[in-house]
């Protein structure tokens, strides 16, 4: 594929990103900090974003499978998962977040494992959109193109 | 002795007097982002991920420039590890920020009332470190 052609693409999806929120300017920061001395900055945080969402939504599911549900522990987790969400602007991760810390709060259950499987959703499709926000830029830069810069 | 710089250009000095930063946060995503946003400011960073750890290395490294913690960590909180640094009369000197993802006005001032240099609401941005460059000891 054209280097052009691929640029335009990584423009396209990288925008429409921001547009439906999956993204917010937190990500922006970030790009903004990585330069060429610290080229993989980007992907470097995100990667540890993944692997600490993952390890969260697994002891969320435990802590919430207990017979008596220990709340303290599972807003914990959630402000956690909050937390690192909103230092990589994924905006929609972080909003799930904060409806589930109204359910610990109302030491609600039910609402609680709604909110759970809400955050994997969104959580899944923003790891998917990244993916493919990656890739992109891996192609650009192997056709010999720069990543064109979104701010 | 600094050298003539606008007042946006704080940096970390030079090799032989480069400014030392102990950044504490659980979160490893924060501990990079952190450790980022000071290095593009020419600090030299260490980070750990805990208030023992920080003290740790404290009592090894007394003369870091300035502690940059998290407010809600497990084990031991950032308002606890101020508390401590600033009861020791070896660390005391040492300005202490805190940082937090939630803005709740009381604990904001307990820390400050407790001696933290300053409070940042997370997500740190540059502006905010940049503004951090005065403060260092």
């Amino acid at each position: 594929m054209e280097s052009s052609d691929l640029q335009r693409r990584y423009i396209d999806f990288t925008s429409t990103l921001f547009r439906e929120g999956f993204l917010d300017s937190q990500y922006t920061q970030l790009q903004q900090l990585q330069d060429e001395s610290n080229p993989e900055f980007v992907t470097e945080v995100v990667t540890l974003f993944f692997q600490d969402s993952e390890k969260l939504q697994d002891d969320l599911t435990r802590t919430l499978d207990q017979e008596v549900v220990d709340f303290k522990k599972v807003a914990a987790h959630v402000h956690q998962l909050k937390g690192s969400s909103a230092s990589i602007g994924a905006q929609r991760v972080k909003n799930v977040c904060m409806a589930f810390r109204i359910c610990c709060e109302e030491m609600n259950r039910e609402g609680c494992l709604g909110c759970l499987q809400q955050a994997r959703q969104e959580y899944f499709l923003v790891k998917s959109k990244l993916e493919t926000v990656f890739r992109l830029e891996q192609q650009i830069v192997a056709g010999g193109g720069s990543i064109p810069t979104m701010w | 002795m600094s050298s003539p710089r606008g007042p946006k250009a704080c940096g970390g000095g030079a090799a032989d007097r480069q400014i030392h930063v102990l950044a504490v946060d659980d979160s490893s995503v924060d501990r990079a982002v952190i450790a980022r946003l000071l290095r593009s400011s020419k600090y030299r960073v260490t980070t750990v991920d805990s208030g023992k750890k920080a003290l740790e290395l404290l009592g090894l490294e007394p003369n870091v420039n300035m502690i940059i913690t998290d407010y809600w960590m497990p084990e031991m909180t950032g308002y606890e590890l101020l508390k401590i640094v600033k009861e020791s009369s070896a660390l005391r000197e040492i300005p202490v920020v805190i940082m937090s993802s939630e803005n709740v006005p009381n604990r904001i001032n307990r820390c400050l009332e407790e001696g933290a240099e300053d409070f940042l609401l997370k997500p740190v941005r540059p502006s905010d470190v940049a503004r951090l460059c005065n403060r260092m000891r």
